[in-house]
């Protein structure tokens, strides 16, 4: 498959918002099964035209997101494939029991679709933030959790979820990037992608933050350091063989993403290396409740820049330093 | 005391015929809450765990569901246009597992397991190990919303299937129940009903002392529902209800079942102590003989 590389920065950046509802709109039409179930969020999840294209099909419950949960539970039951679209910080939190026990424990085939995650609401501060999902939902048993990094490999993650039985949760940016991945790439469960060959450091991210780990390893590579970027779509199954050698074959690892700093990505890789090869891991994220600011300001204060990835990589290449 | 094969006595009731007259499935729904209730003693007692009161409030709707009104047999367990019925007061599962094995869903002898290591047969029911279980519940106010997903497939579907959810009445403290029922409302889910077990004592307390629901039927016609008032422990009047609905063209169907918790047994009958109390040697005795020798056991509705 092709990667962008070089200059990912200048690139063109896209809201991964419209791939999901070009992508719903497609799914939908190739299979009567699909329907999507909403908290009042239909403009927010962009499925305005969705609900032009497939009237009936667009499940509005109000803003109850309990309801929402149970609801897409029951349609699963009759047989459709709920793609359940909310703002991930209502989603995951105000249903995180419905989420548990009705889709997870129930082992629905509900696809849950956490709209505009991490700190993409910016000023609207902590409680429009979704940083915290990830985590949340990694702790539960039979859910799948995927962070596209780009609005193909969202379109991608959609389609392989349609056609597979069982939960997944799957974070949709709103916060812009460029693309990562040439509109060849197939998504594939639980496999990290070596979007960069690297051997000194390695860099592990994914959503928002990926292309800023691909800025960083340029940086690095001017400085003689080569860092191994992995994109890790799938932070559940965790692909345990990449984040081994990566501990085994560098100096350590910097986990970089949108969201709180202990729990998501950075937990489960840390878990692995504990377990299977002990090694130096930096995990970047949120650690507190952030202050207010655009999602742009947040993302750099707190170290998820270029800058602030490349710097942890350094540490872990050059202790002293 | 370990609950083994021995005490899994019940007969295999079934379907009747469906020609069968009413008296005849009255009579058939009647039996079977007998057999279903005295199975139960014995897995609460020789397990040593359950919700007894609960159950015994509820047998008597699952009995005439499973009896005479959901179009679902054991063989049609995973038809896609079976009826649901959701039990959305999970912790009853005891009684549900009693019913299931009534009328063949589940083998008797497998009863025998209930809440032990690795059993189908948890505290609370699990739709990927017990055949009819059509969701997993426990946490209260997670039923009535599946339900209406449910019953929003079907309408999709174009599907005549109808959907069922059984709720316990404190259970409607939570939320969620009205955010679901106004949900149903919306989308005019005539084909969905949801039964109110209201037996008015939740674990600790009656509802009245502790959130009161009433003014009940009010409430529920206010959120757009058909509400009607039965009896919960007169099959006769569960059966035509039940078997009646939609009563009003585009509106979901409330039933509030006024039952007694423990009922009918002496001892228990409206005792909040026996929300999961198990009963011992004594008390087991007493309620078996209570049980066995009944005819038609009386229920006066509580005052409002």
């Amino acid at each position: 498959m092709t990667v962008v590389d070089t200059s990912i920065a200048d690139q063109p950046r896209y809201d991964c918002r419209d791939a999901y509802v070009e992508t719903l709109a497609e799914l939908a039409h190739a299979d009567h099964r699909i329907v999507g179930v909403v908290n009042d969020s239909v403009g927010s999840s962009k499925l305005n035209s969705f609900r032009k294209a497939f009237p009936d099909r667009l499940i509005n419950v109000g803003i109850a997101e309990q309801d929402m949960v149970g609801v897409a539970s029951g349609l699963a039951n009759g047989g459709r494939i709920p793609f359940v679209s909310a703002a991930s910080c209502f989603l995951t939190a105000r249903a995180l029991e419905q989420i548990k026990a009705d889709v997870a424990y129930s082992n629905a085939n509900v696809k849950l679709c956490g709209m505009s995650p991490g700190v993409a609401y910016g000023e609207l501060g902590p409680t429009h933030h979704s940083i915290e999902d990830i985590a949340w939902l990694r702790a539960i048993a039979n859910m799948t959790v995927i962070v596209p990094a780009d609005p193909v490999e969202t379109a991608a993650a959609l389609r392989w979820a349609a056609t597979s039985e069982g939960p997944v949760f799957i974070r949709v940016s709103r916060m812009s990037v460029p693309k990562v991945y040439g509109d060849d790439y197939e998504f594939e469960l639980g496999k990290a992608i070596t979007v960069r060959a690297g051997d000194d450091v390695t860099l592990i991210s994914n959503g928002t933050v990926l292309w800023r780990a691909l800025v960083a390893a340029e940086q690095l590579a001017a400085e003689g350091i080569s860092a191994r970027v992995l994109s890790m779509p799938t932070v559940k199954p965790l692909d345990v063989d990449a984040v081994v050698a990566a501990a085994r074959e560098t100096a350590g690892i910097v986990t970089a993403e949108e969201a709180v700093a202990g729990g998501g990505l950075g937990g489960a890789v840390a878990e692995t290396v504990v377990q299977h090869h002990p090694a130096r891991v930096s995990i970047l994220g949120f650690p507190e409740f952030a202050p207010t600011g655009s999602a742009g300001y947040l993302l750099d204060r707190y170290g998820l820049s270029a800058e602030g990835i490349a710097d942890a990589a350094r540490k872990l290449v050059k202790p002293s330093s | 005391m370990t609950l083994t094969v021995e005490h899994t006595t019940m007969p295999v009731l079934g379907r009747l015929p469906i020609h069968s007259s009413r008296a005849e499935q009255v009579a058939h729904i009647a039996e079977a809450a007998k057999q279903i209730r005295i199975q139960d003693l014995k897995l609460v007692h020789y397990a040593g765990a359950g919700h007894i009161g609960g159950d015994f409030s509820a047998i008597d709707i699952l009995a005439t569901l499973y009896g005479a009104v959901l179009d679902i047999t054991p063989e049609t367990v995973n038809d896609p246009e079976r009826d649901r019925f959701i039990l959305s007061k999970g912790h009853v599962a005891g009684a549900l597992y009693t019913t299931l094995a009534a009328f063949g869903f589940l083998p008797v002898d497998e009863l025998a397991t209930f809440l032990k290591p690795l059993s189908a047969l948890n505290g609370h029911p699990n739709r990927n190990k017990v055949a009819g279980v059509e969701a997993n519940t426990g946490p209260l106010g997670h039923g009535l919303p599946v339900a209406v997903g449910h019953a929003l497939s079907a309408k999709l579907d174009v599907s005549l299937r109808r959907t069922y959810v059984l709720v316990g009445d404190g259970e409607l403290q939570e939320g969620s129940n009205w955010e679901a029922m106004m949900a149903a409302s919306q989308y005019q889910l005539d084909r969905l009903t949801v039964i109110v077990d209201r037996n008015r004592l939740q674990q600790g307390a009656t509802t009245k002392e502790t959130n009161d629901l009433d003014p009940l039927p009010e409430k529920a016609a206010a959120f757009g529902f058909a509400v009607v008032e039965v009896n919960g422990h007169d099959h006769g009047e569960l059966l035509d209800v039940l078997s009646a609905v939609p009563f009003r063209p585009g509106k979901p169907t409330f039933v509030i079942a006024h039952t007694h918790k423990g009922h009918p047994i002496s001892f228990m009958s409206n005792n909040v102590a026996w929300h999961h109390r198990v009963p011992d040697d004594a008390e087991f005795q007493q309620a078996l003989t209570e049980l066995e020798s009944a005819g038609r056991p009386r229920f006066d509705r509580e005052p409002v």
